[in-house]
């Protein structure tokens, strides 16, 4: 199979519209980890809780979200939504599909290390007359963060290549701007070769972000 | 100081205290004793509810813990608030230290006046310097409990509950995590806080310590008080056979009992 030279000229014609795109990329990941860990933290403190209806609400949100693709939670949203009087724009919506998402995902990751820290420091935090959120935020957090760190670092990496999903609701980001491209000019060799090296140069970065904070973790603690 | 009456703790079917009485009073040491299983613990981890009762009431200088009984008998469970107000007067001292790992030493005994007494920076670090200088640890204030030994990790846990200035010490089986070497040095901190008047219950396996320290002796067995007293009557003249029982087993080789005559 022949797979033709790869023309450096066009390439570098396209570049700029693919750059867009990444940047976009970056951006849509950016806001998505913010918020997603931020739902995750919220529905895992809400599964270990000692109330009920939070621990229901939690078990809810975790088995429903995680049970559907997000490709058609997108679609319910941007489709959907608008039917029921809520018109959101794409980049709102995208964000929003995304961190719903991989709160799911996250929350379970951020249990499973909660869960994971020996009940005694919960006990020596209560025992000394702190309050549940304090021992949470000075001793269980901290600790479980360092463990966290590697299956969230995964998790931050799927939820930027899932980012690509997102071009399915005409939200310009690498994937849709590369689509663009092909469509113009039908190129397709020179187009998603250099999209793919590009979202492999930004999950390559991040991993290496992920292991260099890894590495600053483990020597606060001396070991 | 702290008043117990009739508490009956469970787990699902398991009972495990079936209706304890104790009152302790200020400066006293009490030492608890007994199998493994008999309670113990779990009656220590009541007194500052990391473990919820069942029934009977608990009170530290006259304040409930944990639940409250309305004046129509109705039992309620205290405000958080308050739980956290009592349980930073009873400092704890655990059988597997519970250091915060992630914590230099100094850091350790600095968390509660820092966290729970909001005290400032300066005047915490200096408490927990005394404090760990108290329990011969100064050179290692700068370590993280992984590069300690266990004797070590206990002594600063030690330190680390002084800190909260409690007015009452529990302490659950101190030394039963320790490598055989390392008790003396966590028992002779304990037993300079008993010459210093601090009020301390203590459970433990140490039999010489307890006769060395305590004020009164308690022996537990299948969640209740089987016989209370003086440490010299509860080593030397048992009253209970199932006491005798016990410090027969556990003495044997190396301490004698002279025993009674029952007829």
């Amino acid at each position: 199979m022949f797979l033709g030279p790869l023309d450096i000229n066009f390439i570098m014609k396209i570049l700029p519209n693919l750059l867009l795109g990444a940047v976009m990329t970056i951006k849509l990941t950016f806001f998505a980890i913010t918020l997603g860990t931020l739902i995750g933290l919220l529905v895992a403190l809400a599964k270990i809780s000692s109330f009920k209806v939070l621990r229901w609400f939690g078990g809810l949100y975790t088995w429903v979200i995680r049970g559907i693709p997000l490709l058609l939670q997108l679609m319910f949203l941007y489709y959907g939504l608008p039917f029921m009087g809520l018109t959101l724009n794409e980049f709102t919506v995208a964000v929003i599909g995304m961190s719903i998402c991989g709160g799911a995902y996250m929350a379970e990751i951020i249990r499973a290390g909660i869960q994971s820290i020996d009940k005694g420091q919960m006990e020596a935090a209560l025992s000394m007359g702190m309050t549940y959120p304090q021992a949470m935020r000075r001793i269980i957090l901290p600790q479980a963060y360092k463990r966290l760190l590697p299956p969230m670092g995964n998790e931050f990496i799927t939820l930027m290549k899932d980012s690509s999903l997102v071009s399915v609701i005409c939200m310009t980001e690498l994937l849709r701007a590369a689509n663009l491209l092909q469509n113009a000019t039908f190129r397709p060799i020179e187009i998603y070769v250099s999209a793919g090296i590009l979202y492999l140069m930004m999950t390559t970065f991040f991993t290496m972000v992920v292991n260099r904070l890894e590495k600053r973790l483990a020597v606060s603690e001396g070991n | 100081m702290i008043k117990v009456q009739n508490i009956i703790k469970d787990f699902g079917k398991l009972k495990v205290l079936k209706g304890i009485n104790l009152e302790v009073k200020q400066g006293e040491v009490v030492v608890i004793i007994g199998p493994s299983g008999s309670g113990k613990s779990t009656f220590l981890r009541c007194l500052n509810h990391l473990e919820a009762i069942n029934s009977g009431n608990i009170f530290f200088e006259n304040q409930p813990v944990g639940f409250n009984q309305t004046p129509e008998g109705k039992i309620v469970p205290i405000k958080g608030k308050e739980l956290c107000q009592l349980r930073s007067q009873m400092g704890m001292v655990f059988q597997r230290f519970n250091l915060f790992p992630h914590m230099t030493a100094l850091s350790n005994v600095m968390e509660g006046p820092l966290t729970v007494l909001g005290k400032a920076k300066p005047e915490a670090r200096d408490l927990a310097l005394e404090l760990l200088s108290k329990v011969g640890l100064s050179n290692k204030a700068d370590n993280f409990p992984s590069q300690l030994s266990g004797g070590q990790q206990q002594r600063v846990a030690i330190a680390r509950a002084l800190a909260m200035q409690p007015k009452l010490m529990l302490f659950d089986e101190p030394t039963s995590a320790l490598d055989p070497e390392l008790v003396g040095e966590v028992l002779s901190v304990i037993k300079k806080l008993a010459t210093e008047g601090m009020t301390m219950l203590i459970v433990t396996h140490e039999m010489a310590f307890a006769r060395e320290v305590a004020d009164r002796v308690i022996f537990m067995d299948e969640g209740k008080i089987v016989e209370m007293g003086s440490p010299d009557q509860i080593f030397t003249t048992p009253r209970h056979p199932r006491t005798r029982e016990f410090l027969s087993s556990v003495l044997r080789g190396y301490e004698k009992i002279p025993y009674p005559q029952v007829g």
